[in-house]
């Protein structure tokens, strides 16, 4: 087992290094952020001094290398809007998020669980060709027009909850979290649904339900664990679109978590709190899929003597 | 893929055996034929709707601004005016074309050069088949939509820009289902004679891979055109898509917000114009996977309530 | 090779004759091929020699895993081995390349043994078996040549020309297996290799599917190599016999000689669980049962691999490779001499060949 973990974490290292890399340079190809932050009468004394300080008249691989030797002593460099350190305002921001998307995340696998096994059930009867319609509508909803619909009817229309903002008691979680999870329910209600299928239309299950309600429960209780595989790969899949869905969702509705320090600093060319930002989403997505692997090979030991794709 | 032998007509069989007409296929699954009838207008819309509308979609006419929609105001206010007074019908309609004039090449671009990396990658195997799945792997591990603002930003949005940058996003996804049907198939029997034969790779490639790999190579495009175009919307709403005076419907979206009180057709039209689309993509999509099964290809003349087990998303389709 | 029917003078006799011709047609010496690495290395072959005469038939046989697919795939240049060497008409295959390795491509082919899985099923009769002519453009350049030469093909196999537009699923089995071979002749090859090409075929179909090999044998004059489990049918279409056991050869020599008076214990087992074929009467009319199963591949037993299941072993079977003994009155007289490994032979009547390295 510490073999397997040990393979999986040096080949997810390598992407995550490729992946901050190409944001360090493509970030510092956006221009020098000097325009934006000195006023336009600055003079060319003033410029020179700016870029200096901040090390932007440096060659690229100076910059990175002065990157590097800072992000060892856990130094991410400031922020150039704030002035504040660059690991803090992306530690402030991350619970956020964090939040946000492992409510959401929680919802659709419970959601997709109940909902999955009830069209499961009775194949092709009416419940389950009206969930694989609601399923495959969720699934292609945009999520900002979901949003704004959201805020149309239950915000302007209805004024049952606020149209943005994070004051408020419990409400104001409630459209964000729908609009994040409509696409991850949409998808794993499909995924339980065709596995559950697979597991329930299997001769002796039928047996089981002519039987009662006892041998029906333990039958569904098995065919629920069976599903538990491919749910949690597709769950793990998903993380990567959640963090999409939260730059629109937190965009939209003003919420200070990653994705929208991401697009303002992409923006404004805040280069430090960008690369740290996309560092720790990063990591957290490398361990996240890692602790999936583990999964799986906890239930299944085939999977940890297979080399990982 | 499934072995022909098991088909259920393989008792007696005519001495020629011609595929099922597509159309009479299509026409005994209604859900598909609405999908597809409602896919194909869209498309029309696009490629022709440009030349019946004018200048419309941009002719500024502020006296009309803000008009909701209604049936008095001519053809063109069936859907409402916006800020400026433009038609929304218009808009939408000249929208079209510009979502479908990204979403397609770009799904075309990287249909093509993923299949192409994936199919070679997974007949040779080794090295070859290793590097490609870390590519593949790289770049489909971080979230597309930031690595397109970043490089929109970087690049400045301009519609080819978009459609680049999502077609590189999106290769890896034909390259990871190229790369297992070619591993999968590399060692059949018939791929083994041709080797006996000394066909050269590529030959046997084109010849045996690609025709068996082609149906679920679509089917996966199919529902990526579907992932394309919501991004490209989210994009244009985010405002780092199509740019002004080019109209797209995520852009509608964005800019019908703030009339969200005032005049909530701006925004909430284009959005059901999407998901007509996507959803009908995605129909046509399950369809589409059973039709071009040969070994499948039976269930779809039962009546859907025998058919049986529905296609899932394949997990790629969702990051 | 003709592409029209010889007359062959020893047509007379079913099984052909082999015409005297110095260089063997096929020459396999010493070949090893292992898979996978560390503990999961896999031993193919290990050390296997075989030869074959122009105008032979060579019955391969043994059981499942024996290493009778991998030596087949070797010989058709589909695996290199890992050592030893393989001559075709005196030529190394695996030192070929371009255009001269294309060429010997068209001398050697194969049936396979799965009908079903070896025809492409998007592929009409006439385009699986002209399929080789669109790498060797040269032999049948024009279109109508290429359908004459399918008819021709079609019809030296027992099949109709209207079957050239038909898809394998509207064939039967034996059908498919008869595409295969037309298939296989496309080239004009000097050598087919048949892997258990009647396996997975009806009894009744099987019998019609091997005289179609036969008929080609005599008016074509190819050479086969004949890979199957099934003896019976091995003893009626071979000249000579090789059996392996775990990827060596632990038996070879002129079929009515393994068949009849066999040296090894293991053929001894083999013939014995088909009586009509035993005619040695080493069982004494009783099957022998070997004890326990085939060892795994990964674990191969030391000295006599056979050991673990023979009746006659003994410690000096664990402890040394046995030896290769020769039937007496085999050797040296022109024929095909009957070779085994055994410490202890069945039958009387053998000598150690210490001096020829020859049989491994």
């Amino acid at each position: 087992m510490g073999f397997f973990l040990r393979k999986r974490v040096v080949s997810s290292a390598i992407p995550l290094v490729f992946v901050v890399l190409g944001v360090f340079c493509l970030a510092r190809l956006t221009g020098n952020p000097v325009d934006l932050y000195l006023p336009l009468s600055a003079t060319a004394q003033q410029r020179a001094e700016f870029s200096a300080a901040h090390g932007f008249d440096d060659s690229i691989a100076v910059q990175l290398w002065d990157y590097l030797a800072g992000a060892a002593h856990l130094d991410f460099g400031t922020s150039l809007r704030t002035g504040e350190s660059a690991g803090s305002m992306v530690l402030q921001a991350f619970p956020v998020t964090l939040q946000l998307a492992g409510v959401t995340m929680l919802l659709a696998i419970l959601g997709a669980l109940v909902v999955g096994s009830l069209a499961a059930y009775r194949p092709n009867s009416l419940v389950d060709r009206i969930a694989g319609l609601l399923s495959m509508t969720a699934a292609s909803i945009p999520d900002f027009w979901f949003a704004i619909m959201g805020v149309l009817v239950f915000g302007v229309g209805l004024d049952l909850l606020p149209t943005s903002g994070t004051l408020g008691g419990p409400e104001i979680w409630v459209l964000p979290i729908a609009t994040l999870l409509i696409r991850p329910f949409g998808v794993l209600v499909q995924v339980v649904r065709g596995s559950m299928v697979g597991a329930l239309s299997a001769p002796y299950v039928k047996v089981a339900r002519s039987k009662g309600a006892d041998a029906k429960r333990v039958v569904f209780g098995h065919a629920l664990r069976n599903s538990a595989t491919p749910v949690l790969t597709v769950a793990g899949d998903l993380t990567v679109g959640l963090v999409n869905g939260a730059v629109v969702v937190e965009t939209i509705f003003g919420w200070p978590g990653i994705g929208k320090l991401m697009i303002d600093s992409i923006l404004q060319r805040d280069f430090a709190v960008l690369q740290a930002a996309v560092l720790l989403t990063a990591v957290t997505i490398f361990a996240l899929n890692i602790l999936v692997d583990v999964c799986h090979a906890l239930i299944d030991p085939r999977v940890r003597q297979a080399v990982p794709a | 893929m499934t072995d022909l032998a098991s088909r259920p007509t393989d008792a007696v069989t005519p001495s020629r055996t011609r595929p099922p007409r597509w159309w009479l296929l299509l026409g005994r699954d209604r859900g598909a034929a609405v999908a597809a009838v409602v896919l194909a207008l869209v498309f029309l819309v696009a490629v022709f709707g440009r030349l019946f509308i004018g200048d419309r979609a941009v002719r500024q006419d502020l006296g009309a601004s803000l008009r909701p929609p209604s049936l008095d105001q001519g053809f063109y206010g069936l859907l409402g005016t916006d800020v400026l007074g433009r038609s929304v019908l218009a808009r939408l309609v000249d929208a079209a074309g510009t979502t479908l004039s990204v979403a397609v090449p770009a799904v075309l671009c990287s249909l093509l050069i993923g299949s192409a990396l994936g199919m070679w990658a997974g007949y040779h195997g080794g090295v070859r088949e290793n590097v490609a799945m870390r590519v593949a792997d790289v770049i489909l591990s971080f979230p597309s939509l930031l690595i397109a603002v970043v490089v929109l930003y970087v690049f400045a949005p301009s519609a080819l820009n978009i459609v680049l940058i999502l077609a590189v996003a999106r290769i890896p996804v034909y390259l990871r289902t190229a790369r297992a049907e070619s591993a999968e198939l590399r060692s059949r029997l018939f791929v083994d004679a041709a080797r006996t034969f000394g066909t050269p790779s590529r030959h046997i490639i084109v010849r045996h891979i690609l025709p068996i790999a082609l149906p679920t190579l679509l089917t996966v495009a199919t529902l990526d055109f579907c992932f394309v175009m919501l991004t490209e919307s989210s994009l244009s709403f985010l405002g780092i898509g199509i740019q002004p005076p080019d109209v797209s419907w995520g852009l509608m979206v964005a800019q019908g917000r703030q009339y969200l009180q005032t005049a909530w057709w701006i925004a909430v039209l284009p959005g059901v114009a999407i998901v007509l689309t996507t959803v009908s993509a995605t129909v046509l999509a399950a369809w589409v996977r059973l039709a071009t099964d040969p070994a499948q290809r039976w269930r779809l003349t039962l009546p859907r309530k025998r058919r049986g087990d529905r296609a899932a998303v394949p997990p790629e389709m969702i990051a | 090779m003709p592409e029209t029917p010889l007359p062959d003078a020893t047509a007379a006799d079913p099984r052909g004759g082999a015409p005297a011709t110095a260089r063997p047609l096929l020459d396999v010496s010493g070949v090893t091929k292992s898979f996978g690495h560390g503990r999961r290395r896999l031993t193919a072959l290990d050390g296997v020699d075989v030869t074959l005469r122009r105008g032979e038939t060579l019955g391969l046989v043994g059981e499942s895993g024996c290493g009778k697919s991998t030596l087949a795939r070797v010989v058709l240049g589909l695996e290199r081995p890992d050592s030893g060497t393989v001559r075709f008409d005196g030529t190394d295959p695996f030192a070929l390349k371009g255009k001269e390795l294309l060429a010997w491509r068209r001398r050697v082919q194969m049936v396979f043994q799965d009908p079903f899985a070896s025809l492409n099923a998007r592929m009409s009769a006439a385009d699986l078996i002209g399929e080789p002519w669109r790498t060797h453009r040269d032999i049948v350049p024009t279109a109508r040549d290429r359908e004459r030469r399918v008819r021709e093909l079609l019809s030296l196999v027992g099949l109709r020309e209207s079957d050239a537009y038909r898809y394998p699923n509207e064939f039967s089995g034996g059908q498919r297996q008869r595409i295969g071979i037309a298939r296989a002749l496309a080239l004009g090859p000097d050598l087919i290799v048949c892997d258990e090409p009647v396996s997975a075929l009806d009894l009744s179909v099987q019998a019609q599917v091997l005289n179609v090999l036969s008929e080609l044998r005599e008016r074509l004059g190819v050479s086969y190599v004949f890979i199957s489990h099934d003896l019976s049918v091995v003893r009626y279409i071979s000249d000579r016999v090789t059996v392996m056991y775990l990827g060596k050869v632990i038996e070879h020599g002129r079929t009515e000689d393994v068949f009849d008076r066999p040296l090894h214990p293991y053929t001894a087992a083999l013939m014995s669980a088909a009586p009509a074929l035993d005619v040695s009467g080493a069982s004494n009319g009783e099957e022998i049962r070997l004890r326990g199963e085939i060892p795994s591949p990964f674990d191969i037993p030391s000295g006599c691999r056979f050991r673990t299941r023979c009746w006659k072993s003994e410690e000096r079977c664990a402890e040394h490779a046995p030896p290769a003994v020769t039937r007496d009155g085999t050797a040296d007289t022109g024929q095909e001499p009957h070779q085994g490994l055994c410490h202890f032979p069945l039958g009387a009547g053998t000598t150690e060949a210490g001096v020829r390295p020859r049989v491994g």
